[in-house]
């Protein structure tokens, strides 16, 4: 199985500091995955950075927010890199990965468009393992504080008094 | 704090704080009546309260196991959870959005009214309505009700202005800010509404009623009533003449205890209540405490509900402000040439982010459902509920299969929609649709029930011992000192939110309660 993009040795500090392959995501194979910009990475211990990145690739596909950065998503998923789940995870990547090559590409990770991705997870929407990423999910992406912005939303009000004097009935188009 | 004897057989005991059993122990406790309050959640405060929805879901709701069965869409979506209720000292009420609706007059006759609705297993109320006029008063002005007894409105929120404009353009007359239980002004001591739009969580202000800091206290202050929190009942007892005499609890620590009773008044919500009574079997009642009519756990109510967002090309900003904050009541009436019995209200809702993405279109994955949230900033939301059918399929029982924490066999809660409860709901959605169609929504979103926020029907009440658990005080056709206070004695849901009712017949059972206990009948 070939991983995208090519697996480069590099340290996590040098990873931090450089850009790395055009793609998504890197794989570093040094056991860190990680950000083409560098904006994060991430060591992986039980799972496998392929099987990482399928699953941060998979809740993008699932959930895709354009202006919602990896960062979130790999947050969102990196709780499954442990010992108790790591042959959960490694069956459902690898049933993945087996129907992308039986649609013609090497993996899920390589199969470039999103529709088509999209068509390979309608495939196993019966699963418990795509079942329990996107119902983990609902959780692990939409309840991280720092993504609330993206979408507007504000979040605790009481330490601000409240919007009684900030736009409770600012609607202004009606 | 008072404390009473676990031997003190001479105090009524009620079970669960919330709206039924928090506004009944303060009532009688005004009244000089002994009472200890069983609570099996812990008590917190508008200091405790979170902004933050699952943090604030982990904090109050109640999560033991529970099971589900039926085509309900709940079942399949949330099996474990099939209500969002609270289990703390002032149960429901500290998530409530205060909501405060009489029933229509009509609504207490649903059978004489309604007529035969085959599949639907309907009765009147033994209760005439003229008998509720003076209790809802007293709930109204207990909970501060807003646009009764001269008290303002509350100012409508950007959620609400979208919603009124669309109501309008369609022709709807009566749309307005609702009544509410929130302060428009300072009011008993609690403070007006702040506009901080996390209703759901627990209000921080106190502006909304709840009996968590209003009924509780004030009980507890006349040193008549005792509140045991992370006390759940497990079971109740009785002696050989079949009158009941004490409850079994666990504390927070586990260990059992024996409370003594000479009246026991139950008001765990419409799950908890029937499997208490249900849990309670023994060799004299073996189907269950006050089971002779076999209607315990039967003929559950949830409300037809369902909800419609939808977006706009410009912002709104619905979490803003209060969370329900107005109401449209033109299709509460009964006008069965809509292809229904009964009628609905349509009542402005806000999600925020997280909850959103939980509960638009629960199990949805991909573009269409996403798209949808990235416009969360332009969306606008209400929520639909109406008078759901009565039938006897839809039933707690206990699952033996399942136990909880302490032991004991959880609730199963099976329910399928009656037709005339889908009926209702398309017409809700069309109408829905159609308020923010004319405002020129891009898009909307018939959204589906979430886990139930109003239980009812599982004890209810009847005029006939054999149709029905309770009379008309709620006290159980079987047994004389043995009442229910919540909302499971509701015979029927009709369209209104369930809480100022629930409140209203919990004001008349003190009065009825005190009442027999000074004449020596209990
Ligand atoms: C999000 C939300 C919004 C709502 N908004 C509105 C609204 O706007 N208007 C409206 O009218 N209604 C509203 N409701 C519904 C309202 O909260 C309930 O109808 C009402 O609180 C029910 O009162 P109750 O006494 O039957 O039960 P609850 O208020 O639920 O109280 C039951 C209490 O009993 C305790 N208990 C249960 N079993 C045991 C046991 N075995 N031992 C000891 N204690 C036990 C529970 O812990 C709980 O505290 C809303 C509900 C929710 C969840
Ligand atoms: S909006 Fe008003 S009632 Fe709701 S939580 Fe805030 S202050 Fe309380």
């Amino acid at each position: 199985m070939t991983l995208t993009p090519t697996p480069r040795k590099l340290t996590r500090r040098q990873l931090l500091q450089s850009s790395v392959a055009a793609g998504t995501i890197a794989v570093a194979g040094t056991g860190f995955i990680a950000a083409p910009n560098a904006a994060w990475a991430l060591e992986v211990t039980e799972i496998t950075e392929h099987q990482l990145a399928t699953l941060v690739q998979m809740a993008r596909d699932t959930y895709p927010h354009d202006s919602v950065g990896d960062e979130y998503y790999v947050i969102a998923v990196k709780g499954y890199d442990n010992a108790d789940q790591k042959e959960f995870i490694a069956q459902g990547v690898a049933k993945l990965d087996d129907l992308a090559q039986a649609d013609g590409a090497p993996d899920y990770l390589s199969t470039k468009w999103e529709d088509n991705r999209v068509a390979l997870l309608k495939q196993i929407e019966d699963d418990a393992f795509f079942q329990t990423i996107r119902g983990g999910l609902v959780t692990g992406l939409y309840n991280q504080k720092a993504v609330w912005p993206i979408f507007g939303y504000e979040g605790e009000s009481f330490s601000f008094g409240g919007y009684i004097d900030r736009g409770f009935n600012d609607i202004n188009w009606l | 704090m008072t404390k009473f004897e676990m031997s003190d057989d001479s105090v009524v005991v009620v079970i669960g704080t919330g709206a039924g059993g928090g506004v009944l122990s303060n009532e009688l406790a005004q009244k000089g009546v002994n009472v200890v309050a069983l609570e099996a959640g812990g008590r917190y405060l508008p200091e405790d309260y979170v902004n933050d929805e699952w943090e604030s879901f982990g904090q109050l709701a109640w999560v033991d196991p529970r099971t589900t069965s039926g085509d309900w869409r709940v079942s399949k979506d949330f099996s474990g959870l099939p209500a969002w209720i609270v289990k703390a000292v002032g149960g429901t009420t500290t998530h409530w959005a205060g909501a405060s609706l009489r029933f229509q007059d009509h609504e207490w006759k649903a059978k004489t009214n309604y007529g035969e609705v085959e599949g639907a297993n309907l009765l009147d109320w033994p209760i005439d309505p003229r008998e509720m006029d003076d209790y809802y008063i007293k709930a109204e002005n207990k909970l501060g009700v807003t646009r009764t007894g001269g008290r303002a409105g509350l100012p409508g929120n950007n959620n609400y202005l979208v919603f009124e404009k669309g109501a309008k353009a369609l022709g709807y007359n009566e749309v307005h800010t609702g009544r509410m239980a929130i302060n428009s002004d300072d009011y008993d001591d609690r403070l007006a509404c702040q506009q901080t739009g996390f209703c759901f969580q627990g209000c921080k202000w106190g502006a909304k009623w709840s009996a968590a800091y209003t009924d509780i206290p004030r009980g507890e202050a006349t040193g008549n009533l005792e509140v045991r929190e992370h006390a759940h009942v497990a079971r109740i007892v009785h002696d050989d003449s079949g009158k009941v005499t004490g409850v079994e609890y666990f504390d927070k620590d586990g260990n059992l205890h024996l409370q003594k009773a000479r009246v026991i008044c139950v008001a765990g919500n419409s799950f908890e209540s029937p499997r208490l009574l249900l849990n309670s079997a023994s060799s004299m009642f073996p189907d269950g405490l006050a089971n002779s009519s076999g209607m315990v756990g039967k003929n559950y109510m949830r409300h037809m509900t369902g909800s419609v967002y939808a977006v706009f090309d410009k912002p709104v900003k619905m979490w803003r402000g209060t969370t329900m904050a107005g109401i449209i009541q033109d299709e509460a009436r009964h006008d069965p040439s809509r292809g229904f019995v009964g009628g609905y209200e349509m009542e402005t809702l806000a999600l925020g982010l997280p909850f959103m993405a939980a509960f638009l279109n629960p199990g949805a994955w991909g573009r269409g459902f996403t798209t949808a949230l990235d416009s969360y900033e332009n969306m606008a939301g209400m929520w639909l509920v109406g008078e759901d059918m009565p039938q006897e399929t839809n039933r707690v029982t206990l699952n033996t299969d399942v136990k909880d924490q302490w032991g004991l066999p959880v609730a199963n809660v099976n329910f399928s929609d009656h037709p005339n409860d889908v009926a209702m709901r398309e017409h809700a959605y069309r109408q829905g649709q159609a308020v923010y169609d004319a405002v020129g929504a891009t898009r909307t979103f018939p959204t589906p029930p979430y886990p139930s926020t109003h239980n009812l029907g599982t004890n209810r009440m009847s005029a006939d011992p054999k149709d029905g658990v309770v009379n008309k005080w709620g006290r159980t056709h079987d047994i004389e000192n043995l009442y229910i206070s919540d909302g499971s004695q509701f015979t029927t849901g009709a369209a209104e939110n369930p809480t100022l009712t629930i409140v209203a017949l919990a004001i008349r059972q003190a009065d009825h309660i005190a009442g027999e206990l000074s004449n020596g009948n209990l």
